[in-house]
């Protein structure tokens, strides 16, 4: 853990000394921001909902480019070799990597506080509503940058990361949308795998346990193979 | 300190390694000797835990380096070829983050940042980003960093490569500085380095083992002949004649101006030599033996290799 957590701030740092977490987090706000002002005004509501739909979208984007470099950049650079012969187990570079990204999507969402802090002094927000959509937003995050991690894993190549990130992503979120065209039944079996099934819960103020355990468990998942495939490039 | 058994190694289908095993006692300095690309990186990596061997075992500082990797991960210091760095963080951050990998407390990375930075003189870049240092300087931290947790065994993979001919004296008198209480595996392809800073050397060859002993051994065993030289006044195909006369010459060759005399090694014919020279009435001008340098043993071992093949 504690070699997790030296990881996890030098991954943290590298963050703020590159352009790449600025832009992301100047993208989310931006968006996000707008998304917020036009539900706010247009549908005269004192809920972040406006902000929670469109920054799921846009989270599965930047995740994806966030965790672009987590092991591909340490593959091209050479650096990878450094943290594989150091007396840390995979398992620690995995999680301190994650943490690392997760740290910067926590200071992501902090910085969109000010919406509810606008709806609360010009209005009277479902606070309880605010909580869980935060909640929903920051597990589905977590879900995303777990996904992106792995992609990372795969290859030395960022770009391919984010692409082949992009890819499980949208793929998890759409076979949400697929499934109504399905029949019934296996609708139903395929969005309980989608990401975007259980998120809509959370912004209307629910704690449903099967989409805390969906994130969490699809989260855990992808750190496990990330841990898997880092452990693969040892057999090449 | 090292014991390597049987380490085979394959990508995929091509054999890097093959079935190589040696030894490294508490201690020694050894040099790792082969062309690019005979797998000596490869060996290396397997024994950093870098790489998983396709068969075989290896042991460093006692461990297991598959079935107790972090332990024998421990007490290595690694020098890998390509200078791995963080070229987005200061020497200081680095080389903290380095240590506090390998289990270093506060105070202790502190006092060792301090002191690998003296060894190896890089006290006024410490707060320099990495990615502005020239290359030489990069190396430094490369050292810097196998060296901040006082491991026993240092594995250094070509540290002398592509920094200018100060440094490499530099780096090799640290080496040898060093040397001095580790045991140390030091791979490199070129020759004067070894006999300059190891005692024992190691010749790999298209991912085998072809030659493993002290250096001064090394030379006779290969030669299995002692050569001399000479220079003779006198008439060069009588002398040339005369030479070959004496008992135990096998071969005599004139090149214009010297006379190279090859007798098999273990025997001294050198005063056989002069004194058929002299009592022929010729004059004797000079006489040297000719040692095998490391270059001639290396040539000769990897091409002998080739035309067996």
């Amino acid at each position: 853990m504690r070699n997790s957590l030296a990881i996890a701030r030098k991954e943290f740092k590298s963050y703020l000394t590159s352009p790449m977490a600025y832009v992301v987090t100047g993208i989310f706000l931006v968006l996000t921001g707008v998304f917020f002002a036009i539900s706010s005004s247009t549908y005269l509501e004192t809920s972040i909902g406006g902000f929670l739909q469109s920054g799921s979208i846009v989270l599965l984007l930047l995740a994806a480019v966030l965790t672009m470099r987590l092991i591909a950049e340490e593959r091209k650079l050479g650096t990878m070799e450094l943290l594989l012969t150091a007396p840390v187990r995979d398992s620690e570079i995995i999680l301190g990597k994650f943490l690392g990204s997760l740290g910067i999507l926590t200071v992501m969402l902090a910085l969109t506080f000010y919406y509810p802090l606008l709806l609360m002094i010009f209005g009277d927000p479902d606070m309880g509503a605010i909580g869980t959509g935060y909640l929903g937003i920051f597990l589905l995050g977590t879900t995303c940058l777990a996904i992106g991690l792995f992609a990372s894993t795969l290859t030395s190549n960022q770009i391919v990361s984010a692409v082949v990130a992009g890819g499980i992503l949208f793929a998890l979120w759409f076979i949400g949308v697929a499934a109504n065209y399905l029949p019934e039944k296996l609708g139903e079996v395929i969005n309980y795998f989608s990401l975007s099934y259980y998120f809509p819960d959370f912004v209307r103020g629910i704690i449903d346990t099967r989409g805390l355990i969906y994130y969490l468990s699809i989260t855990a998942l992808f750190l496990f193979l990330a841990i898997r495939s880092l452990e693969n490039s040892r057999w090449s | 300190m090292i014991r390597v058994k049987n380490l085979t190694k394959y990508y995929g289908k091509r054999l890097a390694v093959d079935n190589i095993s040696f030894s490294v006692e508490k201690g020694e300095i050894v040099g790792f000797l082969g062309p690019n690309a005979a797998g000596k990186t490869t060996t290396m990596r397997i024994l950093t835990g870098f790489l998983a061997p396709t068969q075989g075992e290896a042991w460093v500082a006692g461990y297991n380096v598959m079935s107790h990797s972090l332990e024998a991960r421990q007490h290595i210091g690694y020098f890998a070829e390509s200078v791995p760095l963080y070229t987005d963080m200061t020497v200081r951050s680095y080389l903290e983050f380095l240590a506090s990998l390998r289990g270093l407390d506060k105070n202790r990375i502190k006092t060792r940042i301090e002191d690998v930075v003296e060894i190896c003189n890089l006290q006024e870049y410490i707060d320099v980003i990495i990615g502005k240092l020239s290359k030489g300087f990069r190396q430094r931290v490369g050292v810097a960093q196998t060296i901040i947790h006082e491991p026993e065994v240092l594995i250094m993979d070509e540290p002398t490569i592509g920094i200018d001919p100060i440094q490499v004296a530099m780096t090799r008198k640290l080496i040898k500085e060093l040397s001095k209480e580790r045991t140390i595996l030091l791979s490199t392809h070129i020759l004067p380095e070894v006999s300059m800073t190891c005692e024992r050397v190691i010749i790999i060859h298209q991912g085998r083992i072809i030659a493993e002993d002290r250096i001064e051994n090394l030379s006779s065993m290969v030669a299995g002949s002692k050569r001399i030289q000479l220079e003779v006044e006198g008439p060069s195909q009588k002398v040339t004649e005369r030479l070959r006369q004496i008992k135990g010459v096998v071969r005599v060759r004139y090149d214009g101006s010297r006379y190279t005399v090859e007798y098999p090694a273990g025997q001294d014919l050198r005063s056989q030599i002069t004194q058929a020279i002299v009592r022929s009435g010729w004059t004797l001008l000079s006489l040297e033996s000719i040692e095998m340098s490391l270059e001639d043993i290396f040539l000769k071992l990897t091409t002998e290799e080739e035309t067996n093949q």
